[in-house]
């Protein structure tokens, strides 16, 4: 496929990012620790002033994966229509990456969501909780080694009685 | 002695007065959470028509009820929420689990979703179904209502107690596939 020139000007400044295509869907894949520069790069100077979603993909048992979690930002230009899809990947114990809510305001939740169900950490969040899940849950849901009946949460609640009540 | 009783005056015992006052206007609490809670609302409506037992009057405050009627699937955040709008409904009440959701859980068997409020509420009645039509509530009432009238009492005695209780599901952990048991605190059913 044909990139547009803004994608080729950018791997010009980052030489470990690759790109890809899927079903004319651009896709581009950068380490973590370029993620903070590349993300500064694409709101400031190729005008991506839209994050549509933050959302992660646990390749645990992944057939043909390196990798445990995927992190996965989707960026849209309203100016250019230019929608662009960036990956990064995560292994344990490092699951840290910096925050994305100095660059888009609607980060925050979306960060917030995948702390909540993945267990990835966004450092210089200004308000990293739970967002979903009560405060006192322990596990990270959506990992693919947490059972799908959970580790017991559903049953910790007082019995109320009709003496009680 | 033999005493005059006109033709107009009937005996009863004042637990029969009661239950009959008291059956015959139950005042629910809509706890409606889920599809279940379309089939009670249609239950209410004009077609179905809940009034026609004494129950139509649905009052969103929970100091006005005495029928809780929970519709629908509970999940672990809406459970204290659930436990406090039954503490703050005035003795005596009554619970429904309407459907199969709010009984056991349903399909919902995930790590969110609360199997039963039974565990962890009082419940009267259960209704099968998913969703139950507004006929099985409506039989739901008819049956709560008879219980009422014969199990009653003005001082409410026939309610469960501690002692009568049988012990709650709740305490008894389910089995998780391959994983070790792990509950977040030590005593069964202490609120963290």
């Amino acid at each position: 496929m044909i990139l547009p020139s803004y994608l080729l000007a950018l791997k010009q400044d980052f030489l470990s990012a690759t790109t890809s295509e899927y079903i004319g869907q651009l896709r581009l894949r950068i380490p973590a620790d370029e993620l903070q520069s590349l993300l500064t790069a694409l709101k400031q100077r190729y005008e991506f002033d839209m994050l549509i979603d933050i959302t992660c993909v646990d390749y645990l048992n992944y057939r043909g994966a390196t990798d445990r979690f995927g992190l996965v930002y989707v960026l849209l230009g309203t100016e250019s229509n230019e929608r662009l899809i960036v990956r990064t990947y995560l292994n344990e114990p490092d699951l840290t990456v910096p925050s994305a809510v100095p660059l888009w305001e609607s980060a925050n939740w979306l960060e917030r969501e995948v702390f909540d169900m993945f267990g990835i950490r966004f450092a210089g969040h200004p308000d990293l909780r739970r967002i979903l899940l009560p405060p006192e849950f322990a596990s990270f849901p959506l990992r693919k080694d947490y059972p799908l009946q959970g580790r017991g949460e559903r049953h910790n609640f007082p019995v109320l009685t009709r003496e009680s009540a | 002695m033999a005493i005059e009783v006109p033709e107009n005056v009937l005996v009863s015992r004042l637990d029969q007065l009661a239950n009959w006052c008291r059956k015959n206007s139950l005042w629910p609490m809509p706890f409606a959470t889920a599809c279940c809670g379309i089939e009670l609302m249609a239950t209410g409506a004009s077609r179905h028509d809940l009034a026609r037992f004494g129950a139509e009057v649905m009052r969103f405050s929970p100091r006005q009820c005495d029928l809780m009627i929970v519709a629908g699937r509970v999940v672990m955040k809406m459970l204290p929420v659930l436990q406090r709008i039954w503490e703050q409904m005035h003795e005596p009440k009554w619970c429904i689990s309407m459907g199969a959701c709010a009984s056991t859980g349903g399909v919902f068997d995930t790590y969110c979703v609360v199997q039963g409020i039974d565990r962890f509420i009082p419940v009267d009645m259960y209704v099968p179904g998913c969703p139950p039509r507004p006929e099985q509530l409506i039989q739901a009432i008819i049956d709560l209502q008879d219980v009422i009238q014969r199990g009653g009492t003005i001082r409410g005695a026939e309610f469960e107690t501690r002692q009568r209780q049988q012990p709650k599901r709740a305490l008894v952990e389910l089995p998780v596939l391959n994983q070790p048991l792990h509950r977040l605190t030590t005593g069964g059913g202490q609120r963290i």
